[in-house]
């Protein structure tokens, strides 16, 4: 039941709702838990509802640095 | 799929293990807790266990909520359902988990119950507007993530003004836990269960945010890495520990930040505070009571609160005497201790709290890792791809 996981945000609708796609699979979800939501976004989706977003940079930035892990340098 | 395939690559996966190996001082012994059920799960599924050098050890800590519910509040949720009036809306994973006599929800509901599985509360809230002849009852449970979700529905089902709505509160918070596993005389009296410093949870740290741990850094000068559920971001923790741990320091570090901050997120924070408050002691299956770490309704709520509206009692029931999920969720044990592992306790036919989920540490490794265990090294990493 932790399951959790990445979907991408297609279209804001009313009262705090979003419909997200889930391996291809259209999915309406609540977004009452965070804030300017917009389609494109990235959010964590668990037992229904946006936990956060997935912040894109931060991402690029975790990456880059888990190659420089893998090659040996220190983060 | 996007931010998830690109965390899953073995090779990378390898390196980091290398690196890790590398890193960490032959001379000693690394002992990690990763205090989350989804860590545990991704532990086992991948086999990061085997890519690690022998002296970095995963310890699997109690963050597995269903596996944490004691049977006395499963008892009683069974002993609701099985009034006529009451439709209990539950999580999937709760169905099969058994009281003291055996019983479990979905027993409950083959014997006339109305037991309805929930995906979201959006789904129970859904059933309380759609016949609002019945009396509906979430049964709530988990960490911080599931809090949220919970107090949103209350919020909710007061704006719609459904009456026929309650919810049967069973969550918990996690700097309790982590709390009283540092406090308990295991892991205090040197010597027993030797814990390092911690892999802290992906989501429930996306609510509370990193500086939930900043205390237990500092006071138990035990490090501490947020971590994401991939397999690079669990190696990628345990290479920041080990580096951690070889300098001296113990501070919170936080290696998913793509999805979790420092103060977390505000607005689910002030939904759990808008509609719960902690209870003085809340029993946790395998830890036995610990204080302050469990939630209530706030007074103000009491009509939405089952326990209170349907004068709801809960027994205290042992699990079976050669159970060691409480040494296991302490860390001071592994599934294979004991002796009821895989012979009679199973999956299918749950012993101990361990058991009875998949993010529990004796079901991850009855799953993954039963055959493993000879094969070590030959194999290891096989499961990224
Ligand atoms: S194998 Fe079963 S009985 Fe043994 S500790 Fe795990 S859950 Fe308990």
């Amino acid at each position: 039941m932790c399951l959790a996981i990445p979907v991408e945000v297609k279209e804001v609708l009313p009262d705090d709702m979003a419909s997200v796609t889930l391996d291809g699979v259209l999915k309406i979800i609540s977004t009452a838990l965070i804030d300017d939501v917009r389609p494109g976004d990235y959010v964590i989706l668990h037992v229904g509802y946006a936990l956060t977003k997935i912040n894109p940079e931060e991402a690029e930035r975790t990456l880059a640095l888990i190659h420089e892990a893998a090659m040996g340098n220190a983060t | 799929m996007k931010y998830i395939d690109e965390y899953r690559n073995g090779r990378l996966a390898r390196d980091i293990a290398r690196q890790i190996a590398s890193t960490a001082d032959p001379g000693r012994s690394y002992h990690l807790m990763e205090f989350c059920g989804g860590h545990t799960h991704v532990i086992s599924r991948y086999g990061l266990e085997d890519l690690l050098p022998d002296n970095v050890r995963m310890v699997h800590g109690p963050g597995c909520p269903v596996c944490v519910l004691p049977i006395g509040r499963i008892g009683a949720a069974i002993a609701l359902a099985m009034r006529s009036d009451i439709t209990l809306c539950t999580y999937g994973d709760l169905m099969r988990v058994r009281d003291k006599n055996g019983w479990s929800l979905l027993k409950a509901k083959a014997a006339g119950a109305d037991v309805r599985m929930v995906y979201s509360t959006l789904d129970a809230l859904k059933i309380a507007e759609a016949e609002p002849q019945r009396e509906v009852v979430l049964f709530a449970i988990g960490f911080e993530t599931t809090t949220p979700p919970t107090a949103l529905a209350l919020k909710t089902a007061i704006a719609k003004g459904l009456g026929n709505f309650s919810i049967f509160c069973n969550h918990v918070v996690t700097p309790a836990a982590i709390h009283s596993i540092l406090e308990s005389p295991d892991v205090r009296k040197l010597g027993t269960i030797k814990i390092d410093g911690f892999v802290g949870p992906a989501h429930v740290s996306a609510v509370i945010g990193t500086k939930a741990y900043e205390f237990f850094a500092e006071e138990f000068r035990k490090p501490v890495v947020v971590a994401g559920f991939e397999p690079l971001d669990v190696l990628q923790a345990v290479l920041m520990l080990v580096r951690q741990i070889n300098d001296g320091r113990h501070v919170v570090e936080n290696q998913y930040i793509r999805a979790v901050t420092r103060l977390g997120n505000v607005k689910a924070q002030e939904e759990i505070a808008n509609f719960f408050e902690l209870r003085e002691s809340f029993e946790w299956r395998g830890l036995g009571e610990l204080p302050l770490s469990g939630l209530r309704l706030r007074p103000r709520y009491a009509a939405y609160d089952a326990e209170k509206r349907y004068s709801m009692v809960t027994f205290k029931a042992e699990d079976n005497q050669a159970c060691e999920c409480g040494s296991i969720l302490r860390g001071a044990k592994k599934p294979a201790d004991c002796k009821l592992f895989a012979t009679v306790c199973t999956p299918d036919t749950p012993m101990g709290s361990c058991m009875v989920s998949s993010e529990g540490a004796c079901a991850a490794h009855w799953t993954y890792g039963r055959f493993r265990t000879k094969a070590r090294q030959s194999n290891a990493g096989r499961a990224i791809a």
